[in-house]
């Protein structure tokens, strides 16, 4: 029942692309169908200022967006808030109180009633970025995963008061991966004494994680866990916990690695050495968190996208299908990764977290 | 990497930190701690339901093996007591033959004894009664004397020989 359901999601997916596709291709007949698809792939993949789910020109040659403007949040002298679709796709200057402002490859820039963007010699604009803290698309998409996730598990935990501890409804089919993340991710790692304070933030990553990647392979289009910004955060918090949460033991295993094993005089040479790299550790485990999150998601829609794209370059019998047979595997790999990913994190946060919270029995 | 750095949003990190620590405290108290203590509740409760169990089934083994001893206890004691009784029985068995032996020894040495004293009766009383024969006799004996010599020895021979002396 689940298979069939992923099967004609995915045909969905794979057709609502292949409608974005054919529009473009109808209307820019003088384009470059290849420069096409790259452009639309690289919008994709960056965050947008309005949920658009399509878009098409009409008769007239104007671009019409089908889709939900968003709150823009400026910090520019106060605070200007504005929808929008007073931006217009970059098409048009938005004018809001004194100020004007125009989105120029995804970002929004300060201009002059004309909207002109100044660019230096590495064509870099030079006009003021304010600073943005806008509600944008992968900021709804948190926001929906966040209030799903609400509604989910504390459906499940009232479900316990109301059977006298067991699952019931939809949260039981999350109860057994609850419990997969305390019995083989988090007790194995942290230990039975300490694995209990990290729990919060191992299950509720680990959700928000599987979920945003799960949305982003919806048709809705969003690349949220594919955001550097996004993983920097999430790897942002697994570093602080790590760190803030550190034993003694965690700081002298980073400052003085070999212990009592040899003399002060001859540690030092070696320290010299090992003591940086130590600290460099800190800092490259939860790095390596965020680009692997951050690449793997990334990597995935560019493949993903372009193996749909490549069904409008080959326009033929024998290459369309196969390219969108070839789609469809990648979209069932895809939704392995999406957990897969989101297991890794919360795995290696959780060896992280191990590490910090280590103690030896002293020697 | 520039480009990867031009990328960076500052207000989706923002907002990023912003919903995922709100998300993480509003389901640490709404959800995680409810679910984790029921868990824990569930799982404490089927421990102590099987350990239960075990300690039941360990005390059914040894009321089970308690019954068996004292079943065999009991055997043995019936045995001895078996045992017990026969000896007894034996013993009074042989107790009263010799009682019995005794009794009857004694029975018939008093009646011996008896048998003796009769016979000793008797004989003084046959002594006495041959005396008086024997005077009778004398006394006849002299009365024929008396008569004629002849007739006097051979009546005193004649009633010799009728006597008979025990």
């Amino acid at each position: 029942m689940i298979k069939k359901i992923n099967a004609s999601f995915f045909l969905f997916l794979a057709l609502f692309f292949a409608a974005n596709f054919s529009q473009a291709k109808e209307t820019e007949s003088s384009g470059d169908l290849k420069t096409e698809i790259k452009q639309y792939i690289s919008h994709h993949l960056e965050d947008a200022y309005d949920f658009s789910l399509f878009s098409y020109t009409d008769q007239a040659g104007e671009h019409v967006y089908i889709g939900i403007p968003l709150p823009v949040i400026l910090w520019d002298n106060g605070l200007q808030i504005f929808s929008s679709s007073k931006l217009h796709h970059g098409e048009s200057v938005a004018h809001v109180g004194s100020n004007y402002y125009k989105l120029e490859h995804g970002k929004i820039y300060k201009t002059d009633a004309e909207g002109t963007i100044n660019y230096d010699e590495s064509n870099h604009a030079t006009n003021v970025a304010p600073l943005d803290f806008s509600i944008t698309k992968g900021v709804v998409s948190m926001l929906l995963i966040a209030v799903l996730m609400f509604f989910l598990f504390t459906n499940l935990a009232k479900s316990y008061t109301k059977t006298g501890g067991l699952p019931a409804g939809v949260g039981r089919l999350f109860e057994p991966i609850v419990l997969y993340i305390r019995d083989d991710i988090a007790r194995p790692n942290i230990g039975e004494k300490k694995y209990g304070k990290y729990m919060n933030f191992l299950l509720t990553i680990f959700f928000f994680i599987w979920f945003l990647n799960l949305l982003g392979l919806t048709p809705l289009g969003v690349n949220v866990t594919g955001n550097i910004a996004v993983t920097f955060g999430l790897a942002l918090l697994t570093f602080v916990i790590t760190n803030f949460t550190g034993t003694k033991d965690y700081w002298l295993h980073i400052f003085d690695p070999l212990g009592g094993s040899m003399k002060w005089y001859a540690k030092i040479p070696l320290y010299i050495i090992l003591i940086p790299i130590e600290v460099l550790g800190i800092f490259i485990k939860p790095f390596s968190l965020l680009i692997r999150l951050y690449a793997n998601m990334q990597a995935g829609h560019i493949v993903l996208m372009s193996l749909i794209g490549l069904m409008f370059i080959f326009k033929s019998w024998l290459g369309s299908p196969l390219s969108f047979g070839l789609a469809f595997a990648i979209s069932i790999i895809e939704l392995l990764v999406a957990l897969l990913q989101a297991y890794i994190f919360t795995m290696l946060s959780a060896l992280y977290f191990g590490f910090a919270a280590e103690e030896h029995e002293h020697h | 990497m520039e480009k990867l750095i031009s990328e960076f949003s500052l207000g989706l990190f923002f907002w990023q930190s912003a919903i995922f620590i709100g998300l993480l405290f509003l389901l640490k108290k709404f959800a995680w701690k409810p679910i984790l203590s029921a868990v824990n509740e569930r799982e404490s409760s089927i421990k102590d339901a099987l350990e239960a169990a075990k300690e039941a089934r360990a005390e059914m083994e040894s009321l089970q093996s308690d019954n068996q001893r004292i079943l065999k206890e009991a055997r043995a004691e019936k045995e001895a007591l078996l045992k017990e009784a026969r000896n007894t029985k034996a013993e009074i068995i042989a107790s009263a033959k010799e009682e019995a032996q005794q009794e009857a020894q004694k029975i018939l040495s008093q009646a011996q004894a008896a048998i003796q004293n009769e016979k000793r009766a008797a004989i003084n009383e046959l002594k006495e009664q041959v005396g008086s024969i024997a005077l009778d006799i004398a006394e006849k004996v002299l009365k024929n004397e008396l008569e004629h010599k002849d007739k006097q020895m051979q009546l005193v021979n004649q009633l010799l020989e009728d006597t008979d002396l025990e």
